[in-house]
């Protein structure tokens, strides 16, 4: 997995350490993630801390499910996961619906933004349109001084109003990878 | 096609719900959530009737929620095939209150007996065992079931899985609820949680 370039000095804010707080104020207990870059200090911060369980998937539509059974058994849970693993998760995505359960979900984006891999360019311009589709609620944050408020809204509609919502964390507040040989 | 050497799925599901007590119970898309309704509708039943591939995590998502209740996953070939990456995923956080039934005709019994990869080439067992659950086993009798069903019981000792093969035999469906938010909110309530 690639690291990505320090982030530039205006988001040098801890942005995920304040998504960090949110989600233990939201008492959520499970969170299933596939691995990104821009989501590494925030898995960090979930692995070291005793009140959550950080649960490594396969692929993200396994978080979708176990999402499901958590909240089924009286957990709150969120998903972390990179844009292109939204497009994995479609059919699965159909259980927000079918149970109406707390479904939130933090994507880091990619394909945007002075993105360097064409590869990623399809699945992330199509990120929040697969959402909106599939009946979840889009929110962005593009700066590291409006996650927090953006996470927390998010939060509070997923949690208190059963509203799927994904948040998208733009590649311009994570910083564009950088490949070097 | 009723074959006399294979278990016959409805004898084998209820066989292993006889005893369930506070056990929550699972089931993948299709003939396995017949079955489990054929063993008798119950508040803590979690029927699928989507989400293939799904069936494995929502029970690891139970399991870890409810470390003190057995979890058992009840589910066929096809869907498990689906889903088979949750197996490590499971693997990985070693819920020791949880069971994973497999259910192998070996064909897709819902769409016209088309054949699974079963059938010719993949052993679950195997594949369970590889991905870091040892405690994984082929069951071949009825008396075998039975002791695996008390072995349920225990929120100690697993993960466990098990590859029951069945015979492809088409039965008559019976058919449980499929609202969704009916029975999420029928298993809370039996866990004490009340609606938002």
């Amino acid at each position: 997995m690639h690291a990505r370039t320090d982030a530039p000095p205006e988001t040098a804010a801890s942005w995920p350490e304040d998504i960090f707080a949110i989600l233990q104020r939201f008492d959520v207990r499970q969170v299933p993630y596939v691995p990104d870059a821009g989501h590494s200090e925030l898995i960090e911060r979930v692995l070291g801390a005793s009140s959550m369980r950080a649960v490594p998937l396969t692929t993200e539509e396994e978080g979708v499910a176990l999402l499901a059974g958590a909240w089924a058994g009286g957990q709150r849970g969120v998903l972390l996961m990179q844009s292109s693993g939204v497009g994995n998760c479609v059919n699965m995505l159909s259980l927000t619906q079918i149970f109406r359960f707390p479904f939130l979900t933090l994507v880091t984006m990619r394909g945007e933004w002075g993105e360097f891999n064409p590869w990623q360019v399809p699945m992330g311009s199509s990120t929040a349109a697969v959402f909106e589709l599939s009946g979840i609620k889009v929110l962005r944050a593009s700066h590291a001084e409006e996650v927090r408020e953006v996470v927390e809204a998010a939060a509070g509609q997923a949690y208190n109003a059963c509203t799927p919502t994904a948040v998208l964390l733009s590649q311009r507040l994570i910083g564009a990878k950088v490949f070097t040989k | 096609m009723s074959q006399a050497n294979l278990l016959e799925r409805r004898s084998v599901v209820s066989h292993l719900l006889a005893e369930r007590n506070d056990a929550i119970v699972v089931g993948g898309l299709g003939a396995s959530t017949y079955d489990i309704a054929a063993a008798g509708d119950h508040d803590r039943n979690f029927y699928l009737w989507g989400a293939m591939g799904g069936a494995v995590m929502i029970g690891l998502g139970m399991a870890l929620a409810q470390p003190k209740l057995p979890v058992v996953v009840i589910t066929g070939d096809g869907e498990m095939l689906m889903g088979m990456g949750s197996l490590a995923t499971v693997s990985l956080q070693k819920p020791a209150n949880l069971t994973i039934v497999v259910l192998d005709n070996e064909v897709y019994g819902e769409t016209g007996g088309q054949a699974s990869h079963t059938a010719s080439t993949v052993d679950f067992v195997g594949v369970a065992r590889s991905c870091g659950i040892s405690d994984a086993r082929a069951i071949a009798t009825m008396a075998d079931i039975g002791t695996f069903a008390s072995s349920m019981q225990d929120v100690s000792s697993g993960p466990r899985f098990a590859s029951i093969k069945i015979d492809s035999a088409n039965l008559e469906r019976v058919l449980s609820s499929r609202d969704g938010q009916f029975t999420v909110t029928r298993i809370r309530g039996a866990l004490g949680y009340g609606p938002i």
